[in-house]
């Protein structure tokens, strides 16, 4: 399948001997909104922090563009333990790239409990997404000799937030924001990394329904201007089931449903996982 | 291209900067040269760059390290080394007949330039130069090699890694086995400190003396390229990196590669600052850099405020004027008419010093500027004028809040 932007392929993460996420395989088309969804506790964000490189999963493959960024299988002292299935499957060459390397591939994410640098301003927070991409090195920085190199980052910088509407509170503390625009924030700071795949976690988390409305327009429409893969995790079901072109269902760790939202939502496997299930039937 | 718009607030302080050095050209040739002042001027620039080295990396990369009297060490030792005049070097090394090393930066430049007059004068500024870069970069080479592994660890565990790698540091420079190289645990003088820059006539007699403002230049330049680089891009990444290490790595920032940067620009800078140490103290002795030394520059850090390199430079010289001259008069037994007044013996400035310190840590967490720079409280007391009393108050509110945080 040659337009799935993400591939990912058997991730399992085993903390001592507790698997989070087990076995998980998900394919992200380009261009659409994908949703992972689960009950609290189902692995949702673990199977984020695999794909971003903040975790290394135990065993599993996860492919971007085509390209593996994370390949992992059990070895050390994992190797006895492992309880997941498939643990000779990717032998061979271990893939980790730490997270600042996979997010200069592309992908950027918010998370789910805002980070924010909170002692900088609006501006500098999206400014700095640029960072990583600038050329200049500590020496021209600091002898400012870098000046064009900084005048289009700030340029951009200043296009993008004018895009997002945050222009107007460029120099207040980032963490002095409404939660609404703080969520916004982050998101135009990911966005400032130029990603192909934004990934974003629980991003109506606190939302009120008026909030959580006006962000599932925002998502579709940066999701167009920007050429944008979403894959998103949400406990907002109407949100979700509007916006989303595909969703993947996860229960302690392991997928229990996907399919377009009409079919999620009257999967009994579903309902059984969010409503729980009677003892006796 | 758009120009930043220089404030008042930084006019002002640029200002008061070059103030302070005319009146200390001018203080240093019409008083008393040997007074107690100048001790101060010149122990307090010293300072003033250790502690906004220390800042940079405390305060500005959230990297809680206790080695810079190590780095220190590192820089005077190097500097010391490399200056010591060929003809004295025998003498200071007499302990372990003679040094392994012959060179001196200055006598280098002195071969080229001739060594008489204003000849002179140059080569002894090229070499001294050379000696104080040389001293920084082997401090910033020790401190790359030192982060590799130790830059994993956060927070408590990584200041008591650093910590026992400065007194390992001062433990290995007084062994005999490197006497020829370190001269073992005795002194090393002889070289070029502070008062080499005084200008002298023929007959040896001082025309004018600079030796207060050469430290004061030295460090101002230093801590003039640290805040150019706080204000960079890379400025903005340390305090990312401070802020949220993992936002900062989700969002490109390699954080091992700026926590490295980071740990060598402060060590680079603590190290010249060992060398202005030597060049102020005109011995040498590992001895003198015990950790009790990092304890009063990160005191210095707290005092003016973590983050705050404005507050680094004005606590360092109040610090020193405190420690030397202010409170001296409380090791001394003193008489209110006939009455002695009880307490006042040698040691008692220490115990009052303690009280203040505690008294500052408990109420006053922030320093004495936060993480605000002169120039922003300057420009802010320019826009409160028109009677805006409760902005104002709400902002010392969240100031106070953010100190709790912390």
């Amino acid at each position: 399948m040659s337009n799935n932007i993400l591939h990912v392929e058997n991730i399992t993460m085993q903390f001592g001997g507790v698997i989070a996420v087990n076995g998980l395989n998900l394919d992200i088309p380009e261009g659409k909104i994908v949703a992972l969804i689960g009950p609290n506790g189902a692995g949702k964000t673990t199977a984020f922090n695999c794909i971003t490189g903040v975790y290394e999963p135990t065993n599993g493959l996860v492919e971007f563009n085509g390209k593996a960024i994370v390949r992992n299988h059990p070895h050390g002292k994992m190797k006895k333990n492992y309880k997941g299935q498939d643990g000779d499957k990717y032998h061979g060459t271990i893939v980790a790239n730490t997270t600042d390397v996979i997010t200069k591939g592309g992908i950027a994410r918010t998370f789910q409990n805002i980070r924010l640098w909170k002692t900088m301003t609006v501006f500098e927070n999206v400014l700095l997404a640029k960072h990583m991409k600038a050329k200049q090195n500590v020496f021209s920085a600091i002898f400012r000799l870098n000046k064009k190199e900084e005048a289009r980052m700030r340029e951009e910088t200043m296009k993008l937030l004018e895009e997002q509407g945050l222009d107007k509170f460029k120099d207040e503390i980032a963490t002095s924001l409404p939660y609404g625009l703080q969520r916004r924030l982050e998101i135009a700071r990911a966005l400032a990394t130029e990603p192909k795949l934004l990934m974003l976690d629980e991003p109506a988390a606190g939302m009120n329904p008026q909030e959580t409305q006006e962000l599932a327009d925002f998502i579709k429409e940066i999701r167009d201007k920007y050429n944008l893969t979403i894959f998103l995790i949400e406990h907002h079901m109407d949100l979700v089931m509007k916006i989303s072109d595909y969703i993947y269902v996860i229960d302690f760790g392991t997928e229990i449903a996907q399919g377009v939202p009409s079919e999620i939502q009257s999967n009994q496997k579903v309902i059984d996982a969010y409503l729980g299930v009677a003892e006796d039937e | 291209m758009k120009t930043k718009k220089i404030t008042k607030g930084t006019l002002i302080t640029l200002i008061l900067i070059f103030a302070v050095l005319i009146a200390t050209v001018i203080l240093e040739n019409t008083i008393n040269a040997n007074s107690i002042l100048f001790t101060v001027i010149r122990k307090g620039a010293v300072y003033s760059l250790v502690a906004v080295s220390m800042n940079l990396l405390n305060g500005f990369t959230g990297l809680f390290s206790l080695g810079q009297a190590g780095f220190m060490l590192l820089g005077a030792y190097a500097y010391a080394i490399l200056t010591i005049p060929d003809g004295v070097r025998d003498s200071v090394y007499y302990l372990f007949r003679g040094s392994s090393f012959h060179f001196s930066t200055v006598g280098f430049f002195e071969g080229i330039l001739g060594s008489e007059g204003a000849a002179g004068f140059v080569s002894l500024i090229l070499g001294v130069l050379i000696a104080i870069i040389v001293a920084g970069l082997v401090a910033a080479l020790f401190a790359f090699l030192i982060g590799l592994p130790v830059l994993r660890l956060k927070s408590d565990y990584l200041a008591i890694a650093t910590l026992g790698f400065a007194e390992i540091l001062r433990a290995i420079f007084q062994w005999d086995k490197l006497g020829k190289v370190t001269n073992g645990a005795n002194a090393l003088r002889g070289y070029p400190t502070f008062s080499d820059f005084n200008i002298t006539n023929e007959k040896g007699i001082v025309v004018l003396r600079l030796s207060s403002v050469v430290p004061l230049i030295i460090a101002g330049l230093c801590i003039f390229v640290i805040v150019l680089l706080i204000n960079s891009s890379y400025g903005r990444a340390f305090k990312a990196v401070r802020d949220d290490e993992i936002a900062a790595e989700a969002m490109g920032i390699n954080l091992a590669k700026h926590k490295s940067l980071s740990f060598c620009i402060s060590s680079f800078f603590a190290g010249v600052g060992g060398a202005l140490f030597a060049m102020f103290a005109s011995t040498v002795q590992a001895k003198t850099f015990t950790s009790a030394l990092t304890y009063e520059i990160f005191l210095i850090v707290v005092i003016g405020g973590i983050g705050s390199i404005t507050g680094s430079c004005i606590a360092s010289f109040f610090y020193i004027a405190c420690s030397e001259w202010w409170l001296r008069f409380l090791d001394n037994t003193q008489y209110i008419g006939d009455y002695q007044i009880p307490l006042f013996r040698n040691g008692f400035r220490m115990v009052v010093f303690s009280v203040v310190i505690m008294i500052i840590v408990l109420f006053f967490r922030n320093g004495i500027f936060g993480h605000k720079e002169l120039a922003d409280i300057i420009d802010r007391k320019k826009k409160k004028k028109p009677g805006e009393t409760a902005a104002a108050d709400s902002s010392e509110k969240e100031s106070t809040q953010e100190g709790e945080t912390i």
